[in-house]
């Protein structure tokens, strides 16, 4: 083996398996961190925010428009304290609602973000006034039940 | 009663020379780094290693890539589709990829394939007496045999397993859609909605380094203390391979739950 066929076989192994790893990069994954320009940083307070986790997505309209940066708990108002990156291409008015959906029956749970009317935008620091809470179904089951059996003792 | 005493010589010899040989290979490991000058200046040293240790070894990682990736395309299919959602297939392969498989089964297989050359390699130098000549010449064997082997092994093993897991991601790909028909975009979208690069693309090739040098280390250094004897190099060899692939998977578990610990 002399040394520019080595040096050729080495190159090409090389550049295949950069080729590989550029493929597991752009092709495999989404690249998520990188693709949000400018984002800017809002939160929003939450009565009960389900399982809702650390770089979960916020959607509006169903499209991705940021992720969930940071979670916890504020002492002094007893609420859920999210913080939530919007990308900087999005501006949203100041009085725009958050809820906490769940994507399907059993999925994961994301923010979405339903336009209000102002017309000053939600700017960096501000917090999310109108919040809806994750819908926690056990407690759904429950209530129902309770209603049922309410409904039932008003009869007799 | 000598046969008590009998018992506890024999067990603190054991135990001595375990102790005894970790605390040698910690040497020999700190030796081969302080002494790798060498094997990066004359790049051309580590480029014939990389070419033993890497561009040789391509042919058995693609096709295992490839028959891995196929067979978890069917299995995965075969379960997935009982719940319905036959579209998380490429989610599965590319994660179980990415995450353990592409990592730990390249590096069983690097161990087994260039490990065991440069075992034999460096052990038939030693029982030749090929190390000990080059010593007489003034030649360091370290920096001129053992670092670039060395070098040569840490560089290669994160692109193997790189190739390895494209190469399944494509037989899964492969199996999927092309063979069973599941929704091409629904398998790269749902892939790439769940593959995280810094999570899992990035934590799997950090995995692919740390078994590279963690495989070069064990085959150079058991070439390198090898019995000089015919008998001692076929040990060394075997040595090699099982120390390799326990080591591998001890930390592959380790790597494992400090990674991917407290994510969904």
């Amino acid at each position: 083996m002399n040394r520019s066929m080595l040096d050729l076989w080495v190159g090409f192994f090389v550049a295949i398996a950069i080729g590989a790893m550029l493929f597991l990069a752009l092709k495999v994954s989404s690249f998520s961190g990188i693709e949000m320009q400018d984002a800017y940083t809002v939160q929003a307070r939450f009565d009960n925010i389900g399982g809702l986790k650390i770089k979960a997505p916020v959607r509006s309209a169903g499209v991705l428009v940021g992720r969930v940066t940071d979670i916890h708990f504020d002492n002094d108002t007893y609420e859920a304290l999210v913080e939530i990156r919007i990308d900087g291409r999005y501006t949203f008015p100041k009085d725009t609602s958050a809820a906490i959906n769940t994507a399907g029956l059993l999925g994961d749970q994301y923010i979405g973000l339903q336009y209000g009317v102002d017309e000053r935008a939600l700017s960096a620091g501000d917090t999310i006034k109108k919040t809806q809470s994750a819908v926690v179904l056990e407690q759904l089951i429950s209530q129902f039940l309770f209603n049922k059996a309410a409904e039932g003792q008003d009869k007799e | 009663m000598t046969r008590l005493l009998d018992f506890f010589r024999f067990l603190g010899a054991q135990v001595v020379e375990r102790i005894w040989r970790l605390g040698y290979f910690t040497r020999f490991a700190v030796a081969v780094l302080f002494k790798s000058g060498a094997a990066l200046v004359r790049f051309q040293l580590t480029l014939r290693e990389i070419w033993f240790a890497g561009v040789l070894s391509l042919i058995i990682i693609l096709v295992s890539g490839l028959f891995v990736g196929l067979v978890l395309g069917l299995q995965g299919y075969e379960i997935l589709q009982r719940f319905g959602s036959a579209e998380a297939l490429g989610t599965m392969v590319a994660l179980s990829l990415l995450r353990e498989l592409g990592p730990v089964v390249a590096g069983l297989l690097f161990a087994s394939r260039a490990g065991s050359a440069i075992t034999a390699e460096i052990g038939l130098m030693k029982a030749t007496e090929q190390l000990k000549a080059m010593d007489m010449m003034a030649v360091d064997p370290v920096a001129r045999v053992v670092a670039p082997r060395f070098w040569g092994g840490v560089i290669s093993m994160p692109l193997l397993a790189a190739l390895f897991s494209s190469m399944g991601i494509f037989g899964g790909w492969l199996i999927g859609v092309v063979f069973i028909g599941v929704d091409d975009g629904a398998f790269w979208s749902s892939m790439q909605a769940s593959v995280d690069f810094r999570h899992d693309i990035w934590n799997g090739i950090f995995k692919s380094i740390v078994f590279g040098v963690a495989v070069s280390l064990i085959a150079v250094f058991e070439g390198y203390d090898s019995e000089p004897t015919a008998e001692g190099v076929s040990r060394a060899i075997t040595r090699t391979v099982v120390t390799s692939a326990l080591t591998i998977l001890a930390l592959d578990f380790v790597l494992t739950s400090f990674m991917f610990r407290g994510i969904s």
